[in-house]
């Protein structure tokens, strides 16, 4: 029995399939070094993440799958939802004893776990593209916060980039505690020691003057967009489901708008 | 704050929500000026109505006063409503504002006609220009051609638009002449003719020359206005098929007739044809991406499609000897029209049948719904139905079978049909 631990990176994680081909021994389990409990039979290999080896194990994969199928098994790994590693392991391998391309193969369990993870961490990207509200600072910064289900950050960062070329913002993942910033030339990764967060007060003087208007403008035309006699609240809440009402300034109470 | 932008924010606001097209699809519109905003491919629901409708464009009109009285319209001249206009700085203004902030992915920009219809689509064009030119604005715009403008400002209009639209709002000529009596059909398809060639040539210049200009990129769509006016579905769809290929058109919306007059011209509802409405979207969806031919979801024999189920189960109850399909053999197409499998699932099926021969068990986890489809399927040779059912007994399996109760809103609006007649 082998238990591997890694660092919890991407490349880390693709070292491990390195090294268990290296030494031909299947791991039992694949957990993040930070939580893994000791075990009391068979041997814990504590690989250390490496660059040349996750590379190596990447390029064997992109010999045998499409774009679409190596852009899914990166979204399964910022999925993060308990096992994923082990899906990612199990899919790799599967790849790699499979002569032709596996892709389809919807009866093999992995493949089909690759592709709903894929999915559900897809939608949270749409969902965060579509629910970011930034607000204008005084210094003219464009700022958000999100908090999402799963890591889709680096996968959002490329829209806003293109779309809001000529104006500097930020969005800052109060969850996983960083963010990108973009300063009309690059994007980078921030963290912040005490992020102001979105819906609560802002301090005075920190946002532009004219930032109420135009967020009470939004919420007056909301309001107006609707037609009343086609109410429909459970077709609503398919679309905008309770736990994203918080990004969105027209769906606060209109005592604390 | 500005308490006038804001009220007529509201009323125009207000009066433009009828217009039932929302997409911001379809744009081919990069940011490579270092701009603002990129409408590239699939557009974005950036909040959602409480009917349901997808939020994506700042959808207003310039002006809600107008010269004409259609019976149909809350901005039609004798209806006694608080009028308002924005002027071409204030739209272009909000627009931004907006857009920046993540709240929409561009504007659609309509208006009553004050003055004469070349007066008020001048004054769109500007809005579109200024955002264009003095913005650097790259977000989707969405322009309503105004009826009887000439075919230069409609001309100019596309090269700023995204997309263009062409209301044809009633189904038929008669019915125009009876509700909207300052129109006619010639009007109404003499510009949707000319953005057909206009669109048609800017493509074959595209070919030729890498920098010619683009024209709508999106495409053009219109509406249709359903329930307002007689015509039954056959009518309908017959006139959206000809439209989709006389003058590829991109969509055709139909808005379901919200009763905002009390013109005796209109038919009495209380409440708009939900049902109906959604089921003409799914019989145009028929059309546009499951290769049904309109003779086959209505005809003159039954102009109407059923209100209690979809219409693709309807052709399947009708056509029973085209069942069951057997899953691991069958065309992609004949997949395609079982009912309760969709686009998705039926490439899925065709996808991984090519790795093992598919049972039950494998569409149950692939996500193939499998509630109405297994009436009309088998997987190497099995059938889950034990019995021979006919249509009649299939039917009411699906709609009463497995304790499922019928909603309320559709008795309600099956009453309703039945007043209506
Ligand atoms: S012309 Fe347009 S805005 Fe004016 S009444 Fe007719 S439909 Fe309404």
């Amino acid at each position: 029995m082998h238990l591997y631990t890694y660092d919890g990176t991407f490349e880390g994680l693709l070292t491990v399939v390195f090294e268990a081909y290296e030494r031909k021994a299947w791991p039992a389990s694949i957990e993040q070094e930070q939580v893994a409990q000791p075990i009391m039979f068979g041997e814990t290999i504590a690989v250390i993440a490496d660059e040349q080896k996750a590379q190596r194990v990447w390029q064997g994969l992109q010999k045998k799958l499409s774009a679409g199928a190596l852009q899914e098994l990166y979204y399964t790994y910022l999925w993060e939802q308990a096992g994923f590693d082990r899906i990612i392991f199990d899919y790799i391998r599967l790849v790699f004893e499979t002569k032709e391309n596996i892709e389809g193969n919807f009866a093999a369990p992995c493949v089909l776990q690759i592709q709903q993870a894929a999915k559900q961490v897809h939608r949270e990207k749409h969902r965060m593209e579509a629910f970011v509200r930034f607000q204008k600072t005084a210094d003219e910064l464009f700022y958000a916060t999100i908090s999402p289900d799963f890591n889709v950050l680096p996968l959002i960062l490329n829209h806003f980039r293109k779309r809001y070329a000529d104006q500097r913002w930020a969005i800052y993942d109060t969850r996983r505690r960083y963010g990108i910033y973009y300063d009309l030339h690059n994007t980078s990764f921030i963290k912040l020691e005490q992020p102001l967060r979105q819906g609560t007060n802002m301090p005075d003087g920190v946002m532009d003057a004219e930032e109420d208007k135009y967020r009470q403008l939004w919420q007056v035309y909301f309001d107006h967009v609707n037609i009343p006699e086609r109410k429909n609240p459970k077709l609503h809440l398919r679309h905008i489901p309770r736990r994203y009402w918080k990004y969105l300034s027209e769906k606060q109470p209109q005592a604390l708008r | 704050m500005d308490s006038r932008i804001t009220d007529k924010l509201k009323i125009l606001a207000d009066a433009a929500k009828y217009d039932v097209s929302c997409s911001s699809s379809g744009g081919k519109r990069k940011n490579e000026n270092k701009g603002l905003g990129n409408a590239e491919g699939m557009g974005i629901c950036h909040s959602y109505t409480e009917d349901g409708r997808c939020v994506s464009l700042l959808k207003i009109l310039l002006t809600n006063h107008c010269i004409f009285d259609c019976a149909y319209c809350v901005t039609r001249k004798s209806n006694d409503v608080e009028r308002a206009a924005f002027t071409v700085q204030e739209v272009v203004d909000l627009t931004i504002n907006f857009y920046r902030r993540n709240y929409i992915e561009g504007l659609f920009l309509s208006s009553g006609i004050f003055k004469n219809a070349d007066y008020t689509m001048e004054r769109l064009v500007r809005v579109a220009k200024k955002l264009r030119n003095d913005h650097k604005f790259n977000g989707y715009i969405h322009l309503k051609t105004i009826p009887g403008a000439s075919e230069e400002l409609i001309k100019e209009a596309g090269l700023y638009a995204d997309r263009l639209s062409v209301n044809i709002e009633l189904p038929s000529e008669a019915s125009l002449q009876q509700l909207a009596p300052e129109k006619n059909y010639s009007e109404i398809l003499l510009p949707m003719g000319s953005i057909s060639q206009q669109l048609l040539q800017a493509k074959e210049e595209k070919k030729l020359f890498k920098s010619a200009p683009a024209f709508a990129p999106a495409g053009q769509s219109t509406q249709l206005i359903v329930g307002a006016s007689a015509e039954n579905d056959h009518q309908i769809l017959q006139l959206s098929n000809q439209l989709y290929k006389s003058y590829s058109l991109k969509r055709v919306y139909y808005s379901g007739y919200v009763p905002v007059s009390s013109d005796n011209r209109l038919p009495i509802i209380t409440e708009p044809p939900i049902i109906r409405e959604n089921r003409i979207y799914q019989a145009d969806w028929l059309m546009r991406f499951y290769g049904f031919d309109a003779k086959e979801i209505v005809d003159e024999l039954h102009p109407n499609l059923e209100l209690d189920i979809d219409p693709k189960l309807a052709w399947a109850l009708r056509n029973r000897f085209a069942f069951p399909v057997e899953i691991n053999i069958a065309d992609y197409e004949m997949i395609l029209r079982v009912p309760g499998i969709g686009v998705k699932s039926a490439k899925k099926i065709v996808s991984a049948r090519r790795f093992t021969h598919l049972n039950f068990e494998h569409l149950r986890q692939m996500g193939v719904v499998l509630k109405r489809a297994k009436y009309f399927i088998t997987c190497q040779t099995k059938s889950l139905q034990r019995q021979e059912l006919d249509s009649q007994q299939i039917r009411n399996k699906i709609l009463f079978g497995d304790g499922s109760v019928r909603s309320a809103l559709l008795t309600q609006q099956l009453d309703l049909f039945r007043q209506v007649g």
